[in-house]
């Protein structure tokens, strides 16, 4: 039973070793902190703190950054390893494939979840530290900083099922990258311009919630702003928030991991290195 | 029970519309080497993956002692090389196999083991920066990890030196004296020759043959090769023992392994006329060409 924790141990240090960690961590930082003080400007006008609206700001962030740097790992899980050929003998070893799977995704999410408390948690205490802060805003840096990590968790489970299905690791690449448009960019777009044909009627008011809240990415959106009602304002996005019941987004976020990590699982057992 | 530590008893497998593995049958003792022979895709890594239970099999079965292939059991107790192995180029030799130790779930002298494959002076270095030969050093070091009660080593010569070849053959030894049944997929035919117990030889996912080598030249009736070297007069010594003239001073004879005693006594009988004789039984390459491509001509 702990074969797993041995393979955590080497996909960390492999993490560790060719940099993955510290850049991801790195560009976290500096992408917080540069959120931070430019969207400082408008905490007079809010009435609320500096942190909420950092708070506010690094969830638009983490929506892109999270899924990325999730992938930028998770491509390489499966595939990586049939290219070079070692699959073939991790496999003839009594680790089970769910051991193999289970291990790496539990190092790339221990991963994640440091460069994300790390540069969430730095941005927090420079926002504090200049305008102050609240126990509701600590609250939201809190919930902003697990749901970023279930974020990535949803989409490492994600990544390792293309990783699986594609052949090779370029192929693996590609699909990732094409997978980020679509959950985080595209999927919106195509809300929107629904929202914009249906003027208003009954897709606006009952599906589209229900259908915008299904995407991970936007139930991480729904969840943050929908909890603080300071956040909220400072994004300016409530309508979609106050359609929904207040279980829907943590569910879709919830649920996300596991049905990712099953497929992903179903499709590794089919992979024949 | 059984008493074989790999039996592989009418094994079919199709990919697609082709019959990769075509009712093969072959077995093996503890302690055997046996050398896996054949041209690329004739079936041999499809054979080492199916034992290793990493691609279903359609007919037949396979028994690993008495586990099935890809089972708990089966995979503690084989050892697998693949051909042309890497592994992640982050890590270091010591970490990869400490890795392969923890879930082989044996006690293993990492630092030894690769002190036994001659990789000590690289051990904390990154497999990154490894040639070809010490990633293939890398690999064999993790054959031996735990006592194994099946190896499958596929093309394990390839990329090593010479001299590596040797301590190759050398572990492989070790590993049938200690009771390890060896599989060995291979091209290089001359090592194999010396080094194995027994060779089996696949054509088009058929087994074409499996034997000692004697008992294979016996079978395939290939002569052996009589060089006589004339003291005075080739042409008259062509004459007087039927065989053909080759280079100044020499006749080339052939005969089967039974007519062999009967030629020797008669080119003893010639006395002076004689210089020298040369023998040279059927190399394991006459073999090969044989079996392996008998339907080819």
């Amino acid at each position: 039973m702990t074969r797993f924790l041995a393979i955590t141990r080497t996909e960390m240090l492999i993490l560790r070793r060719n940099r993955w960690l510290l850049v991801a961590t790195l560009i976290m930082v500096l992408f917080a902190l540069a959120l931070t003080f430019a969207g400082s400007a408008p905490t007079g006008t809010l009435g609320v703190d500096m942190l909420t609206v950092s708070v506010a700001s690094m969830t638009t962030l983490s929506v892109y950054l999270a899924p990325l740097l999730a992938l930028m790992i998770a491509f390489d899980a499966i595939a990586g390893d049939v290219d070079r050929g070692s699959l073939s003998l991790l496999l003839s070893y009594p680790a089970g494939r769910g051991e193999i799977l289970l291990g790496k995704f539990t190092a790339h999410l221990a991963a994640l979840a440091f460069a994300m408390t790390i540069g969430f948690g730095t941005a927090g205490a420079v926002a504090t530290f200049f305008g102050g802060a609240g126990p509701d805003s600590l609250i939201a840096l809190a919930r902003l900083i697990l749901t970023s990590i279930l974020l990535g968790a949803v989409f490492l489970a994600l990544g390792y099922l293309l990783s699986a299905l594609a052949k090779g690791a370029t192929a693996a690449a590609g699909l990732s990258a094409g997978l980020w448009l679509v959950f985080v960019v595209l999927y919106d777009l195509g809300l929107l311009g629904a929202v914009v044909m249906d003027k208003g009627g009954t897709f606006t008011q009952s599906v589209f919630p229900w259908v915008m809240v299904a995407n991970p990415a936007d139930a991480f959106r729904l969840w943050n702003i929908a909890a603080t009602e300071g956040v909220a304002m400072a994004s300016g996005m409530t309508g979609a928030a106050q359609a929904l019941p207040v279980w829907a987004a943590p569910v879709s976020l919830l649920i996300w991991p596991v049905i990712g990590f099953a497929l992903a699982r179903i499709a590794f057992r089919r992979v024949e290195p | 029970m059984t008493d074989k530590a790999l039996s592989i008893d009418h094994v079919l497998k199709d990919r697609g519309k082709t019959r990769v593995l075509d009712d093969i049958t072959l077995s093996l003792a503890p302690g055997q080497r046996v050398a896996l022979l054949g041209h690329n895709g004739a079936g041999k890594s499809t054979l080492i993956k199916s034992i290793l239970g990493l691609t279903p099999i359609h007919g037949g079965a396979i028994r690993i002692g008495d586990a099935t292939p890809g089972s708990a059991q089966a995979r503690r107790e084989t050892a697998y090389l693949p051909e042309a192995v890497s592994f992640h180029p982050a890590l270091t030799g010591r970490e990869q196999l400490t890795l392969f130790a923890q879930l082989s779930g044996a006690k293993a002298d990492v630092s030894g083991l690769l002190d036994r494959v001659g990789l000590s002076d690289a051990l904390d270095r990154r497999i990154g920066t490894y040639s070809k030969g010490m990633r293939q050093r890398l690999g064999l070091a993790q054959v031996l990890l735990g006592q194994p009660k099946v190896a499958l080593l596929d093309e394990p010569t390839s990329g090593l030196d010479p001299i590596s070849r040797q301590d190759l053959y050398a572990i492989i030894d070790e590993l049938a004296a200690q009771g390890t049944a060896v599989l060995i997929a291979s091209h290089a035919l001359t090592e194999v020759e010396a080094r194995t117990d027994r060779i089996a030889i696949m054509r088009k996912g058929q087994m074409v043959a499996d034997d000692t080598l004697n008992n294979l030249s016996a079978l395939a009736g290939l002569p052996i090769r009589l060089k006589v070297r004339a003291s005075a007069n080739p042409d008259l010594l062509a004459a007087e023992l039927g065989g053909s003239r080759i280079n100044g001073a020499s006749v080339e004879l052939l005969c089967t392994p039974e007519d062999k005693m009967e030629a020797l006594r008669r080119i003893a009988g010639l006395g002076d006329a004689v210089a020298d004789v040369e023998m040279t039984p059927p190399k394991l390459e006459d073999l090969y060409r044989h079996y392996a491509q008998e339907d080819l001509q």
